[in-house]
């Protein structure tokens, strides 16, 4: 089979081999165990709470109602009581705006949800229930499924693009969905063929998963859904990226995968919209991935939104070695968490674990002009460029060199062998010229 | 929690190449090439000019550094690098203050005054050996034969260019000699005896990916097409495109001179162009120049294009492309 890729790029050890393999297993939660169910875990304004210290709350009720049209309501993931609504540790580090449930262990299911026949629904309909269920990208960026189901008039849709690339090394959960759920993920698929009215859906997965692509291509026979099989390439899964290596189409520079007619949404969303649509389930679990070298056993895990990664850790037997760096999401775009209390949220793909030694720590060198970042960029501009230009505060410099094209990746730090933190001064380039337009 | 996290921007994890592993490749590219000359030079003499180049490198770094109160770099292997192609630019039989001398001259002018590693617009081990060519010019021509160790001033190239100057013509002694060109038979630079050694540590930098093949095959592809093409207008002026790669400094400069990566352009074109001027420059000075070797000054000219190489090979951003479909 012929493999479509995307130029740029490269190619990081998987380390996918350590949980692959692992059937997805539910992190089991306790009476008594707290969960920390923050009101901002999607791309937007944050949701405001609705409940108040004090209350009942069943498994599935809205505990947070959405602010705004790019925004989504936050659900209880248990049955409970709530014993706080307060500010909490976010990933980051600084404390942010949460709802703390205390589980009575019963797990009872708010008696109000519904599911429906999709046939039966207008497409405005299934969008209501989507945003009601609280469906955000499932790939990592949070962004709330119900916009990007809803492009403006003008914008003509034929290609549903389904991300099951999984290109962040170590991660396997959107891989075992895909070998142990593939209904609930087509199910998905044909609900956001009917909302967006196309033909044509195609599933891109990387050829390292050789499991997945023949399960899901026969899964898919006859249903109006393809497979497209890509070669094993970082970052093979980026919106752009992507789309290019399916469709041959790049989307226009500044513009959004609609500008080129396609819709992207993760595999592990389709399953969400799927449960959230014929089920009425909303998104209050997740697949995640534990791994890395300083956790004792890899798993895939079925978790609860709102649950410390620390009990997940915990599950996988717990941290061993010296613990130097905690990732939520994969190792090229994830966040480094400050502690093992921070609670997961919907876009917790996965918990790595990294030891002490393998914490990065060289100091940045001078730019030795090896054009290594130069020829890994699948944005095709000059990172060490603009990092150059950044440094010394010439950031109209940096826009002309197509600074904001940057989709932080990584690649260029990943390669860089001066040590550089490429993305960063991208990263702030980016900020220092959406401030300046914002002034003009 | 007890225990201290690392908190720091993705990605978090790296490939694993520093500068100074990639510095070291070089370094360990070079060592079939510096053994051979070595060896076919008499040990003891070209042994201390690289001894030397090598120490003048590295001292004028440190007390360059040392003098400005900044961090001592000589430990990233760039110094040693540079003293290790001044030596390979030079006669192995030059006096041991020239050695010392063109290492100072190289780290120095070369590289520190323009800000050190990263910085300077010129490959360093050439401009200190063409701070030795003009400042010594006798000495930096006498040269010594392989093997032999009989002193000479004629290389392949000097006998062309004399022999062509007064007669028109190329003697057919030198054609005779051709395979011994091959496998170093003759008098010239020291790193040039061996062209096949080059190529070995020249493909082991493409493998380590310490280099690409673009400068490499751009120099030395268009350097053959250009010889070719003058050759086979006039066989009896013009020496064989073969000649011309196999003498002189060709193969040292395109695959060790011409890759540096501080001096040459950052994007993919940028480094055909180079490697192609490199290449132009180079056949043109031998054939026309008043000079008998061109590889150095065609590679320093390049050097000072790199700037305006890079800004007019900028890629093309993703998404700019006429839409499909």
């Amino acid at each position: 089979m012929e493999l479509k890729t995307f130029k740029g790029g490269l190619h990081p050890p998987d380390n996918k081999a350590w949980s692959e393999k692992k059937a997805i297993e539910v992190c089991p939660l306790a009476e008594g165990d707290e969960l920390v169910i923050l009101l901002s875990q999607h791309i937007g304004a944050p949701a405001e709470a609705c409940v108040k210290k004090g209350d009942f709350v069943k498994k599935g009720q809205v505990i947070a109602t959405p602010k705004g049209f790019v925004s989504v309501p936050i659900h209880a993931s248990t049955s409970g009581e709530v014993i706080s609504v307060e500010p909490r540790l976010g990933t980051a580090g600084t404390k942010v705006p949460a709802v703390v449930i205390k589980a009575d262990g019963q797990d009872t299911w708010d008696e109000n949800l519904s599911g429906a026949d999709p046939d039966t629904l207008t497409a405005q309909e299934i969008k209501d229930r989507i945003r009601d269920a609280g469906i955000v990208g499932m790939g990592g960026a949070t962004f709330p499924t119900h916009v990007k189901l809803s492009p403006p008039e003008d914008k003509k849709i034929d290609h549903l693009i389904l991300n099951g690339v999984e290109c962040e090394p170590y991660l396997t959960a959107d891989h075992r969905l895909m070998l142990e759920d593939p209904d609930n993920i087509i199910g998905g698929i044909l609900i956001l063929k009917k909302v967006l009215g196309v033909e044509k859906a195609i599933i891109g997965i990387e050829a390292n998963k050789p499991d997945a692509i023949e399960l899901m291509t026969k899964a898919c026979a006859g249903r109006g859904i393809e497979v497209g099989a890509l070669k094993v390439q970082y970052p093979q899964g980026a919106e752009k990226q992507l789309i290019y290596a399916l469709t041959g189409r790049e989307v226009p520079s500044g513009g959004l995968p609609m500008d080129c007619g396609c819709v992207v949404q993760n595999v592990g969303t389709a399953a969400a919209v799927n449960d959230a649509v014929r089920r009425g389930i909303p998104l209050i679990e997740r697949i995640a991935t534990v791994s890395g070298s300083a956790v004792n056993e890899p798993k895939n895990l079925r978790i609860k939104i709102g649950q410390p990664l620390g009990k997940l850790v915990e599950f996988c037997g717990g941290a061993k070695g010296e613990l130097g760096k905690i990732i939520q999401g994969g190792p090229m775009m994830g966040m480094a968490a400050v502690s093992l209390d921070v609670p997961a949220t919907r876009g917790t793909s996965g918990v790595l674990l990294f030891s002490e030694g393998q914490v990065l720590k060289e100091p940045e060198g001078p730019c030795v002009r090896c054009g290594n970042c130069v020829r890994a960029c699948p944005a095709f501009i000059l990172p060490t460029e603009i990092a150059f230009k950044t440094k010394k505060g010439m950031i109209d410099e940096a826009e002309k060199l197509n600074a904001m094209d940057c989709i932080e990746c990584g690649s260029c730090t990943y390669i860089c062998p001066a040590r550089i933190p490429l993305i960063q001064y991208l990263r702030q380039a980016k900020g220092a010229i959406i401030a300046k337009r914002r002034k003009v | 929690m007890d225990k201290t996290l690392y908190i720091s921007s993705s990605p978090h994890v790296h490939e694993g190449g520093t500068t100074a592993k990639a510095m070291r490749d070089v370094i360990y590219a070079l060592l079939p090439c510096v053994a051979l000359w070595i060896y076919s030079f008499g040990i003891i003499k070209p042994s201390v000019v690289m001894a030397l180049c090598i120490i003048g490198c590295m001292a004028s770094e440190a007390a360059w550094e040392k003098v400005r109160g900044l961090p001592i770099t000589i430990g990233d292997g760039s110094a040693a690098m540079t003293g290790i192609l001044l030596a390979l630019n030079m006669p192995p039989n030059s006096p041991w203050w020239m050695a010392l001398l063109g290492g100072v001259a190289a780290i120095v002018i070369g590289k520190q005054v323009f800000g050190g590693l990263g910085y300077n617009p010129f490959n360093p081990a050439l401009i200190g050996r063409t701070v030795l060519l003009i400042s010594f010019p006798v000495q930096m021509t006498t040269w010594m034969m392989p093997r032999t160790h009989e002193i000479t001033s004629a290389t392949p190239l000097s006998d062309v260019k004399i022999a062509v100057g007064l007669t028109g013509n190329i003697p057919d002694e030198i054609k005779a000699q051709l395979g011994s060109v091959l496998f170093g038979g003759f008098g010239g630079q020291l790193g040039v005896v061996s062209g096949f050694a080059l190529i070995a540590g020249g493909c082991y930098l493409i493998y380590r990916k310490v280099i690409t093949w673009h400068i490499p095959v751009s120099f030395i592809g268009s350097a053959f097409v250009l010889s070719a093409i003058f050759w086979a207008v006039n066989s009896s002026k013009y020496p064989s495109p073969v000649f011309h790669l196999f003498t002189g400094g060709l193969m040292l400069g395109a695959f060790f001179m011409a890759t540096d990566w501080v001096t040459t352009p950052i994007t993919p074109k940028g480094m055909l162009i180079f490697g192609a001027g490199c290449g132009i420059l180079t056949i043109l000075i031998r054939l026309f120049g008043g000079y008998p070797e061109g590889v150095a000054f065609s590679i320093l000219l390049m050097n000072s294009a790199t700037p305006i190489i890079d800004r007019l090979t900028m890629p093309k951003k993703f998404g700019l492309v006429t839409q499909k479909g």
